[in-house]
């Protein structure tokens, strides 16, 4: 029984002619189950690799390396919202805005929300030092966030 | 203000500055025109002759690194180009990425001609999802137009260009720990030798550069030598080592400070000046207590040494580790030392990637240690056990493989030595400043 679909086996097979092994298409590969299935299950990481040719174990070597991948026990939300707290966003309110989003959310950072909509996640340096506290959500960067900010971006992430 | 007329940095305020039509406008690609009207060798000499030294922290000049590769080999030889910018407080690459992904890419095209490699690898980092699309765009919008594929503007020379996201994980930017995470293996950095040009990608001679450089060898191409040479501080003449700090920089202004952001300007500014300058002081009128002069893993200007040239030499003449990436942080003297280092610590506590012993403790002994003193528990002894601690993690001290424990040891030990008698007053006041918020949020 394989857990990705036809349509997702043939989104990893297309990456293989860019690299010169398919080994090299597993971190492709690993994004693209992420995103779709919000966690990469033992079932999932068994088909990479039958597609890529390697052993299970070398496939989950690489995705256990990287915090990033979620697995079948700990899925991510619909958002993943992440709160910078390194040096620039620590020196102007990374933290207490880390908390403020805790609290609001009933989680703690890795936690989702009950509804599952939301998880949270603290960062180390997103690259947007300029607009100090900052929050990515999913694929883009809010800059200079504030509490009132953080509180409408949940209402609009939770609707 | 200085009277510098911004270069890298000259179309992004440009409408559509990220389409391929905005920079053909502008003259865009003929520079790599120019490249393939010339021999890749000599190209190899115009990059090694304008003294560029690479952007991405180490400051190895780039034409040197390209000489390194086998002569006459069979190929592939590949350009790996890293994206991976994660130094705390750094974002150059994002901003020429999601503003003006053309200067880049014509300087990749640029590079591989020169390397004469048929292939470059972008390595993004996962958390620039602005820069990912707008580089996605750009790359299809340059197949469409002939700039890559086969037999690119009817010069018999063929150029893939091909973008790999990572994966939020610090050490890719490390250049062999990048190259095992395209490789789809986890990122541990590989003893070296043998280097990157003689094996590296796919066990073949790979080239990895820095997202500026790259705009960087556009700019030299289009306007030559002389131009980067006469920006920028000339080499020490007391110092046969020193290749000299050429050509326009990216430096990234953030933390306490009225105006932060990315500003170019000829490398060599003081930090004083960045900060005054561009910065427009630090808010309130408070006074500096610290600035990085690089990313954190650079270390700290105490405030005596603000008028330190931040050029590839300066910040190692005031105990740093060096220019690093040229991203400037600026603490003001409200903030306790002890707190910055401990944000520094924690950081490369979490991103040490646990291949040597050496790092994934030392790192971690370091943060628990700094938390211990944040509690109010600290002992006088602490300082010299994290002084021991920094000192014996990293390459410098031949204890590991890669970088990361120099970086993640030196603010660290620069912080006790120009700042001791805070440290120790901390210590003995028992006091903790362990903010509530850090509580709810600690993980």
């Amino acid at each position: 029984m394989t857990v990705l679909s036809d349509e997702l086996k043939a989104r990893i097979t297309a990456e293989f002619p860019k690299y010169p092994n398919k080994r090299a298409v597993t971190l492709p590969a690993l994004h693209m189950v992420h995103d779709e299935l919000r966690h990469v299950s033992v079932g999932a990481i068994r088909d990479i690799a039958e597609l890529l040719e390697l052993h299970p174990s070398e496939v989950h070597d690489t995705m256990s390396f990287y915090q990033f991948f979620r697995t079948e026990e700990n899925p991510l939300g619909k958002h993943r919202v992440w709160v910078c707290r390194s040096i620039s966003c620590g020196l102007r309110g990374g933290e207490e805005l880390l908390a403020h989003m805790c609290e609001k959310l009933h989680v703690t950072p890795g936690g989702t929300t009950e509804d599952g909509k939301i998880t949270l996640e603290f960062a180390e340096c997103l690259g947007v030092c300029d607009g100090a506290p900052c929050v990515l959500v999913d694929e883009d960067c809010v800059p200079n966030v504030t509490h009132e900010q953080a509180d409408q971006m949940i209402a609009q992430l939770k609707a | 203000m200085s009277t510098y007329e911004p270069v890298l940095l000259a179309r992004i305020n440009k409408d559509q500055s990220h389409t391929l039509d905005s920079y053909l406008a502008d003259g865009g690609y003929d520079a790599f025109k120019k490249a393939l009207g010339m021999a890749p060798a000599d190209v190899t000499n115009l990059v090694k002759d304008s003294g560029l030294r690479g952007r991405g922290g180490a400051g190895f000049p780039t034409g040197l690194k390209w000489t390194f590769l086998p002569k006459d080999h069979p190929g592939p030889i590949y350009l790996a180009v890293n994206g991976d910018e994660s130094e705390p407080g750094t974002f150059n690459n994002r901003i020429l990425l999601e503003k003006d992904p053309h200067q880049v890419l014509e300087g990749i095209a640029i590079s591989c001609y020169a390397i004469r490699s048929n292939t470059a690898y972008l390595y993004l980092r996962y958390e620039y999802g602005g820069a990912w699309r707008a580089l996605q765009k750009a790359v299809a919008e340059c197949y469409e137009k002939g700039i890559f594929g086969k037999n690119v503007f009817g010069s018999g020379f063929d150029l893939d260009v091909r973008l790999h996201r990572g994966a939020a994980a610090y050490i890719c930017g490390e250049e062999t720990g990048l190259i095992e995470s395209l490789e789809g293996k986890r990122a541990w950095p590989r003893i070296k030798p043998p280097f990157p040009a003689i094996e590296g990608l796919f066990r073949k001679p790979t080239i990895v550069n820095n997202i500026e450089t790259m705009a960087c060898v556009t700019q030299i191409l289009k306007r030559g030598i002389e131009w980067f040479k006469s920006i920028g501080v000339p080499p020490d003449p007391n110092n046969p080592r020193d290749a000299g700090s050429y050509g326009p920089k990216l430096y990234c202004l953030s933390g306490h400070v009225n105006k932060p952001g990315c500003y170019e300007v000829p490398l060599g500014i003081t930090a004083r000046r960045l900060i005054e300058e561009y910065g427009g002081g630090v808010p309130g009128g408070r006074g500096i207590k610290a600035v990085v002069p690089g990313g954190i893993s650079m270390g700290f200007l105490a405030p005596s040494e603000l008028d330190t040239p931040l050029d590839f030499n300066g910040p190692g003449k005031v105990g740093c580790l060096g220019l690093g990436t040229a991203a400037v942080v600026v603490v003001d003297d409200q903030t306790s030392i002890v707190d910055v280092v401990y944000n520094c610590a924690r950081f490369f506590a979490h991103e040490s990637c646990g291949q040597c012993t050496p790092c994934r403790e030392g790192t971690n002994w370091m943060q628990r240690i700094l938390h211990r003193i944040r509690s109010g528990q600290g002992r006088m002894e602490d300082l010299d056990l994290l002084l021991e601690v920094s000192n014996g993690i990293g390459m410098m001290p031949g204890t590991t493989i890669c970088g990361l424990a120099d970086g993640a040891g030196w603010p660290v030990k620069n912080a006790i030595r120009k700042f001791r008698s805070e440290f120790e007053e901390y210590i003995q006041s028992g006091r903790s400043t362990i903010k509530p918020s850090e509580l709810v949020g600690a993980h």
